[in-house]
């Protein structure tokens, strides 16, 4: 392979100090998408109304799903008096109308701001409410001003496993902490526990809830969606299973759940390709006592047989992945079992450690790679074009650049805002790294094929 | 069955029902999840279409990214508009002020992208952490020699309306900075169409047509120098009023340029603006011109809706949009199809809006002010409606109750405006309505059952489209 370890990767500095076509999301998003998918949870988000209903149609664009949202609705007034009046009025209305099982706040830049002390109001609330059938509600802080929409989402979860999880009784089960994954993706990870017999509690778990069924009745909230009791039992689990964990700060919950309840911890990649799955995998064996079941076995060699298809069509093309760091770290992975070369891996998050994260998982070191974080759309394009880059793969807010660019995009990760479907795309597992791989090699072949003179009909 | 909230009930009333009131002009119930954004959105949305302005949002990240390319606004030239700039704010600029980031921030922009003028945009938390925007946007205008405006579009600071109003505010600061300019007595401005899918363009053809001078597109396919003699014109017609109406007052005021509210939604509307404008420019050469473009276009178009209407007549349509202006010339159209409207909202309707909606509406209509999902997919069950007419936020309820969906928002790509507009309006609610994905939908099947009690089992599904 055209690979030496002579050049150590790049960390290029940004050039503007405004962010022009961010790369990135604000937390209250993040928090939102993990609160969904807990069963009957109704994220609260407590701010400004306009928070919630940019972020439902951020996210509707993508999932195509009704996606209910509360707002607190903090006004002028509660700016200066404090929002918790409106806050403890939305917990009403949300309850009365929705009967969730779960409140999931989410907080702002304006709450935080302000100084509201949303603990103080839960607790204020649950004394007025006591004896009354209430709602769980639990609490994440994510002011828009700090982090991402990945560290709301990680924040959000946190909350909910720090509040619900109990040391209760031992079980068989395991507890699977996916990231900000697709609704296939979680899926693909579902059958992968089945395939081995393991009882399996997925946090969050939206792959019913925003990609469901057609329905015969409107459903006030859609069914699906981890159950609060299995969250409750997570502390008595034997392990916990965390994959993406690159680009998270301060201590996992999964480490949480080991220091409070002694729950073994994995830690991993996203598992996208053969050698990151075969990690999950081997994971699942060593916790099932089970060898990698038929199914599972049939789908890795298919995957191997077509890697061998389409090798040629993509070594030694350069691809820039850009979005979450976790994201970018395990596709980057998997595009060097493919023989592409991860020549642009960039976020929008702060993330110093991106490039040490990189180095230590690629086997090899990539010439004039360019790890990049705390980056933006618009200086991608310079990035990418200075790169030479063939592909993109990222999701659909790299439209324009591919655009601009002239070189084809990969859809992948989130948002999928210019395709229906978005929500169905695998990349995790066999059959999500199959997905994926078949997807690169025909978008370049496609690339090639429009880009032909003569166009032709035979590979 | 879904109750609608205690706080929510008077914004809800049917037609000859006991009380017909609605009220509105309220601030959404907390937790009651409005389909309504906030103050910025009213901001960004009228000002987004400026292609040649910087349009800089001051504040953390969120708000700017929500925003980036969210309209189907063309323009014939530069398309700065469509790029999404941020000063995304830090904690530690929280706590120390913002200023110095959105001074070197909007220095650096301009610099790089050599607009015409700057729309700086409050968000929420610039309203608390008190950075002084006017200041830092009047230096950098003497610093680069353009306009540099500050948009007070604080989050909280209200509603979209408040929104609306704090653009016009913006624009304002435009509107007769062309000192030299002349006046145009024949001149209009398009004022509250944003080219949505190229619409200004159609209508800047109509009144080309008619020999009616545009002088101005506030804010469709809009340019910086073009406002700034905006003043100029006659005439202001305003479309999609209740966010352009208050910079046609001002410009009443201070300018005497007179203002008419049109729809170019529906022929009807279409013809009945373009009439407007011909006979208050009160020349018979435009008028005579116009009478023949509106029959040119209706005679050519009319035709082709029966089509359409063979279809679609008997059907029920649900209406749900921002604007109440656009809720009227949608019940018309509807009209024109044979169809009949049984539920109408809006985000943003006035007391007046409300009562005309009344009045063009068939006893029984629901007629609602700020809904939320569950009192939209409550209504559409129990209307039975076929259709809904609404934004993406609206879609996926339409689609999970087995309805069809209309997108009337400003994502869409295809025109609506216009006489052309209501010909793709027709094609577009005909390929939703008759398409043959419904009987295969479990809440249609459901439906046809519900109305049909008598054995329909074995070929309800296919009797259900």
């Amino acid at each position: 392979m055209l690979m030496q370890n002579t050049r150590p990767a790049e960390r290029a500095q940004r050039t503007f100090i405004s962010t022009r076509n961010a790369c990135k999301l604000c937390s209250p998003l993040g928090a939102s998408i993990a609160y969904r998918g807990i069963e009957k949870c109704v994220p609260l988000i407590h701010g400004s109304q306009g928070c919630a209903t940019y972020i439902r149609r951020y996210v509707i664009s993508h999932f195509k799903e009704p996606i209910d949202i509360a707002s607190s609705n903090v006004s002028e007034e509660g700016a200066i008096f404090g929002g918790g009046e409106n806050f403890k009025k939305a917990l009403d209305n949300i309850a009365r109308q929705y009967q969730p099982s779960l409140i999931g706040v989410a907080t702002t830049c304006l709450s935080e701001t302000i100084g509201d002390d949303v603990k103080f109001y839960l607790e204020q609330y649950r004394a007025g409410k006591a004896g009354f059938g209430m709602p769980e509600i639990v609490h994440a802080s994510t002011p828009s001003y700090r982090g991402t929409h990945m560290d709301g989402f990680h924040e959000a979860v946190s909350a909910v496993v720090r509040a619900l999880a109990r040391r209760g009784e031992k079980h068989d089960g395991i507890n699977l902490l996916p990231g900000f994954v697709s609704c296939e993706d979680l899926r693909i990870l579902k059958s992968a526990c089945e395939a081995f017999g393991l009882s399996c509690t997925i946090l969050p778990d939206y792959s019913e809830t925003l990609d469901g069924e057609s329905w015969q009745e409107y459903q006030k909230l859609s069914t699906g969606g981890t159950k609060i009791d299995d969250i409750r039992r997570m502390g008595g689990a034997r392990a916990t299973i965390q994959l993406g964990t690159i680009g998270t700060a301060g201590e996992s919950v999964a480490a949480w759940l080991e220091r409070k309840f002694g729950v073994r911890n994995f830690a991993l990649l996203l598992p996208v390709g053969v050698m990151q799955t075969d990690r999950l995998m081997e994971i699942f064996s060593e916790l099932s006592g089970l060898p990698l079941p038929g199914q599972l076995a049939g789908e890795r060699g298919r995957l191997i047989d077509s890697y061998i298809d389409g090798h040629k069509y993509v070594f030694g093309k350069k691809a820039a992945i850009y979005g979450e760091a976790d994201f970018i770290c395990a596709v980057a992975a998997f595009l060097e079992e493919i023989g592409m070369v991860p020549a642009v891996c960039a976020t929008g998050a702060k993330a110093a450690d991106l490039k040490q994260s990189l180095e230590r998982l690629l086997e090899n070191t990539h010439p004039g790679m360019q790890a990049i974080d705390d980056t933006d759309f618009a200086s991608l394009e310079g990035i990418c074009k200075e790169a030479g880059v063939d592909i993109l793969i990222g999701n659909s807010k790299g439209y324009w650049l591919a655009r601009r660019l002239g070189i084809p995009l990969v859809r992948a990760g989130f948002p999928v805002h210019d395709r229906i479907g978005g929500q169905r795309l695998a990349h995790l597992g066999y059959t999500g790294a199959q997905q994926l791989f078949d997807r690169i090699v025909n978008t370049m072949i496609e690339h090639q094929q429009n880009s032909s003179p003569v166009g032709y009909s035979y590979m | 069955m879904i109750e609608i909230l205690e706080g929510r009930k008077s914004q809800v009333m049917v037609k000859g029902g006991a009380d017909e009131t609605v009220a509105c002009d309220k601030v959404s119930l907390a937790g009651s999840v409005s389909q309504r954004a906030c103050v910025f959105c009213g901001s960004r949305v009228v000002l987004y279409p400026i292609a040649d302005a910087l349009h800089l949002v001051h504040g953390p990240v969120g708000c700017a990214a929500y925003t980036w390319d969210i309209r189907g606004a063309l323009s014939s030239g530069p398309e700065l508009h469509r790029m999404s700039f941020s000063t995304d704010l830090q904690e530690k600029e929280v706590i120390y002020g913002g200023e110095k980031k959105l001074y070197a921030a909007l220095s650096e922009l301009i610099e790089a992208y050599q607009p015409k003028a700057a729309f700086v945009y409050a968000t929420c938390i610039i309203g608390l952490i008190g950075d002084d925007l006017q200041a830092v946007c009047k230096k950098v205008s003497a610093e680069k020699g353009i306009p540099v405006i500050p948009v007070h579009s604080e989050g909280f600071r209200g509603t979209k309306k408040d929104g609306y109003r704090a653009a016009c505010e913006a624009l304002f600061k435009l509107v007769g900075q062309d000192k030299g300019a002349r006046e145009k007595p024949l001149g209009i401005n398009i004022l509250g169409d944003f080219n949505v899918a190229g619409e200004t363009w159609m209508l800047k053809e109509y009144y080309r047509k008619m020999g009616v001078d545009v002088v101005s597109c506030i804010t469709g396919d809009g340019r910086v120098d073009e406002i700034s003699r905006a003043h100029t014109a006659k005439l202001n017609v305003v479309q999609c009023a209740g966010s352009m109406t208050h910079l046609a007052k001002m410009m009443e005021r201070s300018f005497a340029v007179a203002f008419k509210r049109v729809s170019y939604f529906g022929l009807e509307d279409t013809a009945a603006a373009l009439y407007d404008v011909a006979e208050f420019l009160g020349d018979a050469d435009i008028l005579e011109r116009t009478k023949a473009l509106v029959r040119e276009e209706v005679s050519r178009i009319y035709p082709q809706i029966a089509a359409y209407r063979k279809d679609l007549s008997g059907k029920k349509a649900a209406i749900y949009v921002g604007g109440a202006f656009k809720a009227f010339s949608l019940v018309k159209a509807l009209r024109h199809l044979g169809m009949e409207t049984a539920l109408v909202g809006s985000q943003t309707g006035s007391a007046e809006d409300y009562d005309y909606l009344k009045e063009i509406c068939a006893e029984g209509t629901v007629i609602v002010d700020d809904a939320n999902p569950l009192e939209l997919a409550r209504f559409i069950r129990e209307k039975d409606v076929d259709l809904l007419i609404g934004g993406v936020k609206e879609r996926p309820i339409a689609y999970k109750m087995g309805v069809a969906f209309c997108d009337h928002n400003h994502e869409r790509k295809t025109a609506l405006a216009g006489f052309e507009g209501m010909l793709n309006f027709c094609r577009e609610v005909h390929a939703s309505v008759m398409s043959p994905v419904w009987r295969f939908a479990p809440a249609r099947i459901h439906r046809y059952k519900r109305q049909n009690p008598e054995g329909c089992d074995a070929d309800a599904k296919y009797a259900a489209c």
